[in-house]
């Protein structure tokens, strides 16, 4: 027994059922937004480029407009930066270079076996020596200047600063990049030459490269495993007795400083151990994730909506509970402006709201140094996400209203910070950011403005010129471009560096397209500024200065050809001269001018430039591709050229270039290719174009057959089919069918392709209709859903055809197919098949139509059950299109069934659902009476939902208007006697919208609401008085110049004490009724009211009754003439008040 | 949202007053609100042929006299402004 074995030794439970719920445990941990948080945050989206601006520096800049020498040195010192930032740039490529260079030697000297390298090591190591005390200097700004910047001027004029250099000795630091090849060979050489008598050099110099100073370091921790043990460390680490501490011996020095100081990177050198204070420390300790519980409650913040790990560096300070007594002013200022950044930052929307406003009133009092000094790094924090941006960049600009010229020392600060925003993807965020420049400039002013970015324009990274030109532009547009012209005439003549000129002719390109049309006035100067552009000695200014002309062209067309005489002649001997990327940009500033043209010169130049666009039509690259599809589109537009032009000489190698599969692929050349041939077709015809492209319809590749089909559907959709002989007609419809038939991706352009052509070619297409309905049943039968959704819809777009044809029998067969389809459950192609039932009832008419609309309508109820939006909008046009036309052929009790279901309808979200329901109840109502569809809706006022009972509301008025006032009016006045609010208040609506439809007819029925009026006029809700002048200002509209004044006057007498209602729904209502008054009353009457309070010692009331008497002056202020008092007895002294000229009569 | 109207909508049509001459507000002068008046009533005379010729058969003076004199009169139609006490 015992020796048996157990059959079972232990019970547990399956493994996947223990996996399961190892998963669930894990997933309890598991953040689900874990994955989305990167693509929230900015910088891990954006691409390298717009990730250079974390390189950027920032520097104070001076206010020019205060007392004393800052300005000059502010000024100077920046220049002096941007040079030392140039040259720094340029000597780090050089090193780059040269290791690089050294590498490749080294290895063929490995391979060679010589000498060991050393010396070239210690030459290394010697320049990086002579660098990096240069570089220290750089942050010696209390130092004089080195003399190499000595001879800067401070002056903003560049032309002047360009006349005073060449008297300057020629300095390297002048040296554009280009040339840093050749100098670092003569560094290399120098270097080479000292070389053997030099101290050796200290070792362990690996190159170290300067770090950039980036704006968002707020202290540096330096890693802990490798800094030095202090005495106070050692004390309590090693037993106090038991060894003698030995002092160093007279003369040592320690080896790590010296060498500290001779690598000196400019980043804070670490010197002993930092006691950090205590509220820093646990947010150091929290921020490097030692405390993982972030806290949502921060004292004196109170809860937030989040908090993230990198918010505890840069709000330390706030974490912690502290004494403030102990705090100094400055300090409590801090704190009060982190806390109130926090919870604009992190909090919900409500405790945002309170602290932007509490931030923008006391800007002025936090004073713009601190405020700045933590909203900007906030800013440039690597994890900031979409929503903070917005949010911080919301309050700078509150911030700077306030602030006004208090930012001047911040600007170059907060254009660090904003200019990458100009080059976002996302539009908003561009928006945002020219916004804030555009305070910016105007609270700093213009010439602070221009002082502060100068020093970037020549900047050394691309990205840093490019941004600054944007935001040049953006000062432009905010200060008008004539006070930026001298500035942008010196720096696109800059002689001292291309880059200057570059970014100069940037700006005005970006001017153009920023300001478009706006340009024109200046448009002369603008083109002259960048002009000579074109034969600069550097590829680059002779490219950025043809894309400049072509933004300027762009933004005046079609005027303004005049002011581009001076660039022609260039333009022109530009195109024929450069290849590659320049030829690019001029072949596009040529197709941007040539719409500007007169024809004949504009026949000219397209004559011209066409060899050179037909030789780049076989080009691989594709920018240049589209700049050529561009320029012949734009060549092809202008009125000069010839349709036998554009037959002979671009149309055969344009198709040979273009009409490839290969272009069908790439998404933008594709739309190219088609606009470029649309608007070809413009000139030459459909049937040129067509005949040569639509074999193009049975091409293998379905993306070319859906280029070719595109373009065949624009061309025919603008030049009709009237071109189009029978033979190509064949070709045409054979191929439509056959890429209708073959297509696998669910697509639009297809069906519009087939739907536009049949339509055009009209009755042409019998012969090929029998094959296009038998098509169109086989598909409708098909197994996948949304092949007969195509079918269907389809159909739809046949069917006006099909009855022009004369072809009845086949429509009512493709009619009965459908009805039998109406059990389709996906519901986008259930819509779809009611859609093309309504269209083939449209065309056939309700008495005709198969099958009759008797069975169709009783089959629609129950579908009109159906949630899904596009099966509601589909049948309640179809049963409104049979509720008008047939409403006969269907049984009174049908209809009621569908009243009842239209009514869920009205909660629909869509607002054409709503709008139809509502029409339908007008035309039920017609045939069946209004009586029983009036019940119907009158009881619905009583349900809950808002929207229902304002549907209802408007339903009842249609239902008004379609059968005549006199059958509702009274069922609503009775409905009105209802104790129930809702009811009531769903009365008055249907009343002024009645009103509001039947307009004059309302005098027959004003006497009778009179009554009612009074009653919801004199209510305690202020929404009955609302309604109620509303049904006034209807009744009054309507029955203007009808002669019912005396029930208008009491009306206006129970209106008018609502005047002083401060609800602004109310108000509002109260105040159109008055106006509605002025026009049945006349404004004689109304000055009347209102001259009683316009002096009335109260100011509310004064207030209430000016803003009366200005909408009753604005509305009839001539007619008011002979009503306005005499005034001749307040005359006194030399103010006489008589109207003199009134009082003559003959 | 009722604060927002509150704080937009009326104050947007009030700033919309402001921009015609003629409006007025709570603080308007006597003198002032009655210069408009005879501004008005002049420009309506000239604006007006029937009674420009009207004025000028009671005048016994040429239409285009009266049309004239209208218009000129409506620089200060009622004397020079009184002086401010405030200033």
């Amino acid at each position: 027994m015992s020796s048996e074995p157990r059959l079972v030794d232990s019970f547990t439970a399956p493994k996947e059922i223990l996996e399961e719920f190892a998963n669930l445990a894990e997933e309890e941990n598991v953040d689900p937004f874990a994955e989305t948080a990167s693509e929230r945050q900015i910088a891990s989206r954006q691409s390298d480029y717009h990730n250079r601006r974390f390189n950027r520096q920032a520097v104070e800049s001076a206010d020019a407009f205060k007392e004393g020498d800052s300005e000059e040195s502010g000024y100077k010192e920046a220049m002096r930066l941007a040079k030392l930032e140039r040259e720094e740039i340029r000597v780090r490529r050089a090193i780059e270079e040269k290791e690089r260079r050294q590498r490749d030697e080294d290895q063929e000297r490995m391979e060679l076996d010589k000498t060991p390298p050393r010396e070239e090591f210690e030459a290394a190591a010697k320049e990086l020596f002579e660098i990096s005390a240069g570089s220290k200097r750089k942050r010696r700004w209390d130092v004089g200047e080195s003399d190499e910047t000595k001879p800067e001027s401070e002056n903003i004029d560049v032309s002047q600063d360009d006349s005073l250099a060449p008297k300057k000795r020629r300095s390297r630091w002048d040296a554009t990049p280009s040339e840093s090849m050749a100098t670092v060979i003569a560094l290399d050489t120098s270097s080479k030459r000292s070389r053997w008598d030099q101290a050796p050099a200290p070792e362990d110099d690996t190159p170290v490269p300067m770090q950039p100073i980036y704006m968002n370091a707020p202290g540096l921790v330096e890693d802990k495993h490798n800094r030095f043990l202090t005495d106070e460390e050692l004390d309590a680490l090693l037993p106090p007795t038991g060894y003698a501490i030995v002092t160093p011996p007279p003369g040592y020095a320690s080896v790590q400083a010296p060498a500290r100081k001779l690598l000196a990177t400019p980043t804070p050198v670490f010197t002993g151990f930092h006691m950090q204070d205590e509220t820093e420390s646990s947010a150091m300790a929290a921020a490097a994730g030692l405390a993982p519980e972030l806290p949502t409650e921060i004292p004196g913040v109170g809860s937030l909506a989040f908090f993230k790990a990198e918010d505890a560096q840069y709000f330390a300070k706030i974490l912690k509970e502290e004494d403030e007594t102990q705090l100094s002013v400055d300090e409590m200022k801090e704190r009060k402006i982190m806390r109130l950044l926090l919870k604009i930052k992190n909090g919900t929307p409500p405790v945002r709201k309170t602290a932007l406003r509490q931030i923008t009133d006391k800007a002025r009092e936090f004073g713009a140094g601190p405020l700045f000094d933590k909203i900007l790094p906030l800013l440039m924090e690597r994890t900031l996400e979409d929503q903070e941006r917005h949010l911080l960049v919301k309050v700078i600009d509150r911030v700077l209203y306030k602030l006004d010229d208090l930012v001047r020392p911040y600007v170059h600060k907060i254009l660090v910070v904003i200019e990458p925003l100009l080059i976002d993807e996302d539009y908003y965020a561009r928006v945002e950011g020219r916004e804030i420049i555009s305070n910016l400039s105007k609270a700093a002013g213009l010439a602070h403005m221009i002082s502060t970015m100068r020093p970037d324009i020549d900047h050394a990274d691309e990205y840093v010129r490019n941004t600054t030109a944007r935001a040049f532009s953006v000062v432009a547009s905010a200060l008008g471009i004539p006070s930026l012209l001298p500035f942008l005439k010196a720096v696109c003549r800059s002689k001292k560096s291309w880059q200057a000129r570059h970014t100069g002719i940037r700006i005005v390109q970006q001017i153009a397209i920023m300001m478009g049309c706006a340009v024109l006035p200046h448009l002369r100067n603008l083109v002259d500024a960048i002009a000579h552009g074109l034969q600069d000695e550097q590829q680059k200014v002779r490219t950025m200065t043809a894309l400049g002309l072509a933004a300027l062209a762009e933004a005046s067309a079609p005027y303004g050809i005049e002011s581009f005489d001076s660039v022609l002649k260039p333009l022109w001997n530009g195109v024929r001269v450069h290849r590659g990327k320049g030829l690019a940009a001029f072949l596009k500033a040529i197709g941007f001018i040539i719409p500007l043209m007169d024809p004949e010169y504009a026949n000219y130049y397209t004559k011209g430039v066409n060899p050179i666009l037909i030789r780049e039509f076989g080009t691989s690259d594709e920018e240049m591709k589209k700049i050529v599809l561009k320029v012949v589109k734009q060549c092809a537009a202008t009125e000069g050229v010839t349709a036998e032009y554009i037959k002979m000489e671009i149309l055969p190698d344009f198709f040979k270039a273009f009409w490839v599969r290969r272009m069908a692929l790439d998404r933008r050349n594709y739309r190219q290719v088609v606009d470029t041939t649309v608007e070809l077709a413009q000139k030459a015809g459909v049937s040129v174009i067509v005949g040569k492209i639509a074999d193009g319809l049975k091409d293998d590749a379905e993306p070319y057959r859906k280029m070719v089909m595109e373009t065949i559907t624009k061309v025919v959709a603008t030049l009709g089919a009237a071109d189009i002989d029978e033979g190509l007609e064949v070709r045409l419809v054979d191929g439509i069918i056959y890429s209708f038939q073959e297509q696998t991706t669910e697509d639009q352009v297809m069906l519009d392709g087939f739907g536009t052509v049949v339509n055009a070619l009209g009755i042409r297409v019998k012969p090929y209709l029998t094959q296009i309905v038998s098509t169109v049943l086989w598909r409708l039968n098909n197994k996948s859903a949304k092949v007969r959704q195509q079918a269907a819809d389809l159909t739809t777009r046949l069917a006006v055809v099909i009855k022009q044809c004369g072809e009845d029998g086949l429509l009512s067969k493709l009619g009965v197919v459908l009805f039998e389809q109406l059990g389709e459950e996906y519901p986008d192609t259930l819509g779809s098949i009611i859609a093309a039932l309504g269209a083939i009832a449209n065309v056939v008419g309700m008495t005709q139509m198969q099958p009759p609309v008797k069975d169709l309508l009783p089959r629609m109820t129950p579908i009109l059950r159906n949630r899904h939006e596009k099966v509601q909008e589909a049948s309640i046009n179809l049963i409104g299109r049979i509720a008008d036309r047939g409403a006969e052929f269907v049984p009174a009790r049908e209809w009621m069934r569908i009243c009842f279901e239209l009514l869920d309808l009205l909660k629909a979200h869509k607002k054409g659902i709503r709008r139809a329901a509502v029409n339908s109840f007008g035309y039920i109502a017609k045939t069946l009476g209004p009586q029983d569809v009036l019940s119907v809706l009158l009881t619905n006022l009583r349900v809950q939902e808002r929207q229902s009972r304002v549907c209802s509301t408007v339903a009842i008025a249609i239902v008004a208007e379609t059968c005549g006032p006199f059958t509702c009016i009274p069922a609503i006045l009775a409905e009105y006697r209802t104790a129930e609010l809702n009811v009531r208040t769903g009365c008055l609506k249907a009343l002024s919208f009645v009103f509001e439809y039947v307009g004059p007819q309302s005098a027959y029925y004003c006497d009778s609401v009179v009554t009612m009026l009074e009653d919801a006029l004199t209510d305690r809700d202020l929404v009955h008085r609302q309604t109620a002048s509303t049904i006034v200002k209807h009744l009054a509209l309507g029955v203007a110049g009808l002669g019912c004044e005396d029930s208008m006057l009491h009306l206006m007498n129970l209106v008018w004490p609502n005047c002083f209602e401060t609800s602004p729904h109310v108000i509002g209502a109260v105040m159109e009724a008055i106006e509605a008054m002025r026009v049945t009353l006349g404004p004689g009457v109304l000055l009347s009211y209102v001259l009683q309070g316009l002096f009335h010692p109260a100011r509310k009331v004064r207030e209430v009754y000016w803003r009366i008497y200005n909408s009753l002056y604005l509305g009839a202020a001539d007619a008011l003439v002979p009503f306005y008092p005499d005034f001749s007895e307040l005359s006194e002294g030399p103010n006489v008040f008589d109207r003199h000229p009134l009082q003559m009569f003959i | 949202m009722s604060s927002e109207l509150r704080y937009t909508a009326n104050t947007q049509l009030e700033h919309l007053h402001a921009r015609y001459t003629g409006t007025g507000h709570a603080d308007i002068s006597k003198y002032d609100w009655i210069t408009h008046q005879h501004r008005d009533t002049l420009a309506s005379i000239v604006g007006h042929p029937p009674l420009n010729s009207y004025l000028a058969i009671a005048d016994g003076e040429a239409i285009g006299r009266i049309k004239f004199e209208m218009t000129e009169r409506m620089l200060q139609p009622c004397g020079p402004p009184p002086r401010r006490d405030d200033d």
